[in-house]
């Protein structure tokens, strides 16, 4: 069973600090969700754990089965079994989405080990229709001109092909009508299982409604300050967020300076 | 102004050569006059390179004589890829240095008045066809030194031509192979398209060995009469040490459509001038060109579609990636004349930087002279993007991987125009060892 452990994160963005001690403990079989209004932090701490360039990691640690995550490449997080659906995924011309998960499954199977052809198109098929995504959407190019509800769509189709141990979901509600919505959590809710576990970041309940979390951890002021079950989400879709800033004594939920 | 070369041919040259092959006088007289124009005009001037102490004169083997090839088998390896044997190779040229050495065309395009083979043969056989395209009204011979000259040097080529109304479905090939290392090759290629017809050409300049000393000038003229449709691909891979001059222009009449997909991938220095004339209204001109630079080489590229028909439509788009210490210019011009109302005239270049050495420049010019039109450039130098980069190692794809996907990914609006599946392949395999 997969354990992603995060021990006392902070986390800078040119030179500012976003994350100041972020604590969690993620195992597989678990889902979790962290909430919280815009600005917490909350997109950060998936980018973190990710390696995005652009985050700074200044204390703390992240361990992937006691492995240590922060010593690896981006490429060498995902293939130790670590998954990012993007708010926001690129968009790479020339490159089909087929060609491109054929890439991303053989570079973890490794040299000798590769899929059959025949095989992944069994796969890729299966998963798509399960999506009900348009077949055509493996020969278009990577997120190329797709809609906002396309490329999350596709973020889950590539969650489900790479099966990773611990998934991470940075607002993949977002732009999302009802519909859409209820297929990328059929996708979510059909990896669920002992072997996986996964961290929903989001501020709206309404994706809670339809992926039921084991936790929830709110986040202010780039920490968790309050965790709980499920019922959590839904006091926070009745009451918002202010019974918590009340509570803690929290004037400012936003990182100093942020819009 | 005075210039200081030496031409390495005379006029008596240019006679012996002209009369061995048995030409008419037209050409001969043709070819004196080029080579009187060769010595007075000057080198072109490709925007932004210099290109006054390259070798485009310098020629040690005007003409060698090599032996056809009986049969495919007989090909060397790196050509043998290229063409499609199983299919009984109809609708192939091969020629070998200025040799044909191959050339077969169907029964069926035969009967239906379709002409493919060398432009030797075509000048004896249908001298009047020749005489009237043959640098009239496409290419000039006195444009400058370099078109002067290739008039008069004139060494291999050939000449294609598709009745009206004849649709070709599937694509003619022609496939250059320089093998002598010090052999120069002026090359001509004429394709002619009538009124409604229809054709894919697909050419191959392919060297033998890895490097060479010799100098080639290419000279390729398309016209596509009224309502007729060119597809005009290209795989240029000539070796190191190769100085080329490349000159591929189109003509469109009504609603004639042009287009290019070209995949210049010298290892030499090379300059490449690609114009397409939308002369009739409503005609249809779109290039697209992909590069790339590596080693020391230097390499100009200048695509221009010019429109003169009323409701016409041009585009360009060009890809380089630069490595090594190569440098490259990418000139692209949209040019609308006065009175070419409701035309569109669209670009794009991009050049894709891999060390720090490369230097690589996008130029986009729009010229326009009529109000009533619509006009887009977009132009970009940079490297490989971060956040691409990092999105797909997300996914597991190692570094090298993900650079690989993102480079054949930004190549790949040529490759996938290319009509021959075999071609297609030779030139993902060329990309992928050149961006090693």
């Amino acid at each position: 069973m997969a354990v992603l452990t995060i021990k006392d994160l902070h986390v800078s963005v040119e030179g500012k600090e976003i994350l100041k001690g972020v604590n969690l403990e993620v195992k597989g079989g678990e889902i979790h969700a962290i909430m919280g209004p815009n600005g917490t932090g909350k997109s950060t701490l998936s980018s973190a754990i990710m390696g995005h360039p652009k985050y700074e990691v200044t204390k703390g640690s992240i361990t992937l089965d006691g492995q240590d995550v922060l010593e690896m490449e981006v490429d060498e997080r995902a293939r130790a079994g670590l998954f990012l659906a993007m708010q926001y995924p690129s968009e790479i011309s020339g490159v089909t989405n087929a060609d491109f998960l054929r890439s991303a499954i053989n570079a973890r199977l490794g040299e000798g080990n590769e899929i059959s052809l025949m095989k992944f198109i069994r796969k890729l098929d299966e998963k798509m229709e399960f999506l009900e995504m348009n077949s055509d959407m493996a020969h278009r190019y990577l997120n190329e001109g797709f809609s906002g509800g396309e490329k999350k769509r596709n973020e889950i189709l590539q969650l489900m092909m790479l099966e990773p141990k611990i998934a991470i979901l940075d607002e993949i509600d977002s732009g999302l009508d009802i519909d859409a919505l209820k297929i990328v959590s059929k996708g979510v809710n059909e990896m669920r299982s002992s072997d996986f576990g996964c961290l929903i970041i989001t501020h709206y309940q309404r994706l809670l409604n339809y992926i039921t979390p084991d936790y929830v951890h709110v986040m202010m002021q780039g920490r968790i300050v309050k965790s709980g079950g499920p019922e959590l989400a839904q006091r926070l879709e009745a009451e918002g967020y202010d019974w918590i800033k009340k509570e803690l004594g929290i004037e400012d939920e936003m990182i100093e300076q942020e819009a | 102004m005075a210039i200081e070369t030496k031409l390495p041919f005379d006029q008596q040259y240019v006679r012996t050569f002209s009369e061995g092959r048995g030409e008419p006088s037209w050409l001969l007289d043709l070819r004196l006059q080029a080579l009187a124009k060769a010595e007075e005009l000057s080198l072109p001037k490709p925007d932004k390179t210099k290109i006054d102490k390259w070798n485009f004169t310098e020629i040690t083997q005007h003409f060698v004589q090599s032996a056809p090839f009986a049969s495919l088998e007989e090909l060397p390896e790196s050509v043998k890829t290229l063409v499609d044997a199983g299919e009984e190779a109809k609708n192939l040229y091969i020629q070998r240095d200025q040799t044909p050495a191959y050339v077969s065309l169907s029964d069926d395009l035969k009967k239906q008045g379709v002409i493919f083979t060398d432009i030797f043969t075509a000048v004896r056989e249908h001298g009047e066809l020749v005489k009237k395209y043959f640098m009239q009204d496409g290419v000039k011979i006195d444009e400058h030194r370099l078109t002067a000259l290739h008039a008069a040097l004139l060494n291999g080529g050939v000449f294609v031509y598709v009745p009206k109304n004849v649709e070709i479905n599937t694509p003619l090939q022609a496939v250059y192979i320089h093998e002598t290392q010090d052999a120069a090759l002026f090359n001509h290629v004429i394709v002619v398209a009538e009124a409604n017809s229809k054709l894919a050409y697909v050419e191959n300049y392919v060297s033998i060995h890895e490097n060479a000393n010799a100098v080639v000038n290419i000279v390729a003229e398309v016209f596509a009469h009224e309502n007729a449709q060119v597809i005009f691909a290209a795989v240029d891979h000539l070796a190191k040490g190769t100085t080329t001059y490349v000159n591929r222009r189109g003509i469109a009449g009504r609603h004639g459509r042009i287009e290019w997909a070209l995949g210049l991938m010298n290892d030499g220095n090379t300059v490449s001038e690609n114009i397409t004339r939308l002369i009739g209204d409503g005609s249809y001109g779109d290039t697209k060109t992909v590069v790339v630079g590596r080693g020391e080489q230097t390499q100009n590229f200048t695509t221009s579609v010019v429109h003169y028909g009323k409701n016409t439509e041009g585009r360009i788009l060009k890809h380089g990636v630069m490595k090594d210490s190569a440098t490259s210019i990418f000139n692209g011009i949209g040019k609308i004349e006065h009175g070419a109302s409701k035309s569109n005239a669209e670009q794009e270049s991009r050049v894709l930087m891999l060390s720090d050495k490369a230097r690589g420049d996008a130029n986009p010019i729009l010229l326009i002279d009529e109000d009533d039109v619509i006009a887009g450039h977009a132009a970009s130098v940079g490297r490989v993007d971060p956040i691409q980069l990092y999105y797909l190692m997300s996914r597991g794809v190692p570094k090298v991987e993900a650079e690989r996907l993102i480079i054949h990914g930004f190549l790949a609006p040529v490759v996938k125009e290319i009509p021959l599946e075999n071609v297609k392949k030779q030139l993902i395999e060329i990309i992928e060892r050149k961006v090693k």
